[in-house]
């Protein structure tokens, strides 16, 4: 722990900013990955086109690379940072609730009733839009909020954290069992039902990243102003409460951000696996368990994660795309068996 | 403040689904004085701990705590006064000691203040107390039982409270370290003038460190007052089932309980 220990120390602020510089050399290097390549300058000059006086503007860039940044990369690039922040705070979040390290923000059935959503409204052919959003990401987001919320209410209302859990397995059972019947009977959808549980940004667009970052990033804010009570949570609920915390009000107040905030995340992107489990965990390996550092390094290295992920996605095979989902669980499985490992036996 | 009643219950009852726990149970606790509550398991003496902290819900005007209805407290103006030390604790997060002990200073720190030097300080004198300021910067996940029950009582005396309530606080101990925590509280309602409440099971510990002792059974109050009047061969007949003999500890001149094996 002498490594923790003295990040702690000394560089405790230079990590929030190395983190910022990983995030933005990352959205660079995303940005010039792809079927054509554009230099680094160049997308630095695209991006900040807008902002720059038109006498120094550089009129040879190409007009073909300024709509490829702007109407594909950067929409798609950005909703991933978005989805990655929300993803990673209440994946640090839900580990706190249930004070257990092992737990992700899929725990209360977001992904299956997103999943059952999506294949509800495709198997009914829906078309509906709201705000330029299609009837995929309604339908996703609908379900996984009504299926957190049923398993809220039928675990009683969230007194204790075991029927909670136990509920939100059972629903996940239920609702993949009720997946599997209307995808049975209805194989004309399969493959776009299952494409979209494997999760993909191949759909990003401004105006996702427009419904998208108003809800994730105030959510994600609040979090981390009210992060020091997830502290005194972990320590057990009549701990909390003799501190001083109302512990039931508190703990429905962050599972009703996180829920929100995760449910955005998955029905702009399909159900992507382990980065609101392995963020954290990697966090508080560099930063400790204290959620007022948690929380915001969650954020910055859930972006990260997931955008290096979806830029591995559509780059590596190209011009086949493979869903980023793939690519986060190829790279947190391991990482995950690794942190099982090390805290079977710790140095 | 001195014999000021800082605990008072009055004919407290509570049921936990429909079962009676708490049988119409009426205490008082002085200040400064180290009480202990004893019975046999199931008397209730959890849920009463619990109930004066206001980690229950009670009726209105059934607890007071210094002399005012504790439900007229907010939750962090009573954290301003009553600490807890709960039966177990079992944190899977590796905190170091210094961050769950000043973790005792949040009733006193605003929504977005950071802890003061003085909030260390205070924080520095209970570790110092309970003899874990060495174990600072120790992750409390690679912490022996004995260390972790201090980092908890260590943790409850930064909270700068006026009654340390405490369940069971030697349970998973060793007697070494059963004896060390017990004498630690004890100076502290010496010296300090803190009132601890504390659920107890050793009887001995209780006739030697107890100022009163409040014995239940069945939730019901059977005899409360000075050790010694407490724990009597008749009492403990009555409550245990047991055959005692009450004699006089060599070393400290307190009472001595032996018992017969059934």
């Amino acid at each position: 722990m002498r490594f923790r220990e003295m990040i702690l120390g000394k560089y405790k602020k230079s990590i929030v900013l190395l983190l910022i510089i990983i995030l933005l050399g990352t959205i660079i290097i995303a940005g010039s990955l792809g079927s054509a390549k554009i230099s680094f300058s160049n997308i630095i000059k695209i991006i900040f086109a807008p902002i720059t006086p038109a006498g120094i503007q550089n009129e040879r860039l190409k007009e073909t690379s300024r709509i490829i940044i702007w109407k594909i990369r950067l929409p798609r690039i950005i909703l991933t940072v978005i989805a990655g922040m929300g993803l990673g705070v209440s994946g640090a979040v839900f580990q706190g609730i249930f004070r257990n390290p092992m737990a992700n923000p899929y725990i209360l059935g977001i992904s299956s009733g997103a999943a059952f959503g999506v294949t509800l409204g495709m198997t009914m052919g829906l078309q509906i839009t709201f705000l330029g959003i299609g009837a995929i990401p309604i339908s996703a987001f609908i379900g996984a909020i009504s299926a957190s919320v049923v398993v809220y209410l039928i675990s009683g209302g969230g007194r204790d954290i075991l029927p909670l859990l136990l509920s939100g397995i059972a629903m996940g059972f239920l609702l993949s069992a009720m997946m599997s019947l209307l995808m049975y009977f209805n194989r004309s959808q399969l493959e776009n039902i299952i494409y979209w549980t494997m999760g993909s940004f191949n759909a990003a667009n401004w105006q996702k990243v427009g419904i998208t970052a108003p809800v994730i990033l105030p959510g994600s804010i609040f979090i981390i102003l009210f992060s020091r009570d997830l502290n005194l949570i972990v320590l057990g609920e009549d701990s909390a409460s003799s501190l001083g915390i109302s512990v039931k009000k508190s703990r429905l107040t962050f599972l009703l951000i996180s829920t929100i905030i995760t449910a955005s995340a998955v029905a702009v992107s399909g159900v992507i696996g382990f980065v609101g489990l392995i963020v954290p965990h990697a966090m508080r390996i560099i930063t400790g368990p204290d959620h007022r550092t948690l929380i915001p390094y969650s954020m910055l290295g859930g972006a990260i994660l997931l955008l290096i992920s979806d830029t591995i996605a559509r780059t590596i095979m190209a011009p086949t795309e493979i869903p980023v989902g793939i690519v986060t669980s190829l790279l947190g499985a391991p990482f995950f068996l690794f942190l099982l490992n090390r805290m079977r036996n710790p140095k | 403040m001195i014999d000021e009643v800082v605990i008072e219950t009055k004919n407290l009852n509570w049921s936990y689904n429909g079962t009676k726990v708490l049988d119409n149970v009426s205490i008082d606790i002085r200040f400064g004085t180290f009480t202990g509550i004893l019975g046999p398991n199931g008397a209730g003496k959890t849920t009463l701990l619990k109930l004066i902290l206001n980690l229950l819900q009670v009726e209105k005007n059934s607890i007071l705590i210094r002399g005012i209805d504790i439900k007229t407290y907010s939750r962090k103006e009573l954290a301003q006064i009553e600490a807890y030390v709960p039966q177990s604790v079992k944190i899977d997060f590796n905190f170091t000691v210094e961050q769950v002990v000043m973790m005792g200073r949040t009733p006193f720190l605003g929504r977005f203040d950071r802890e003061s030097s003085e909030d260390i300080r205070i924080a520095d004198w209970s570790m110092k107390e309970t003899g874990i300021l060495e174990l600072k910067n120790k992750l409390i996940t690679h912490l022996s039982g004995g260390e972790l029950q201090r980092v908890v009582i260590a943790r409850a005396l930064t909270q700068e409270p006026i009654i340390l309530a405490l369940d069971e606080p030697t349970s998973h101990l060793d007697i070494h370290h059963q004896i060390n925590i017990l004498s630690i509280l004890r100076t502290l309602a010496k010296r300090e003038g803190l009132t601890i409440v504390a659920v107890l099971h050793d009887v001995n510990h209780a006739l030697e460190y107890c100022d009163n002792i409040f014995l239940l059974d069945k939730g019901k109050i059977v005899n409360s007052g000075s050790p010694e009047n407490v724990i009597t061969p008749k009492v403990m007949k009555e409550v245990y089932n047991l055959d005692v003999n009450i004699s006089k500890n060599p070393f400290t001149g307190n009472p001595y309980m032996v018992h017969d094996y059934i």
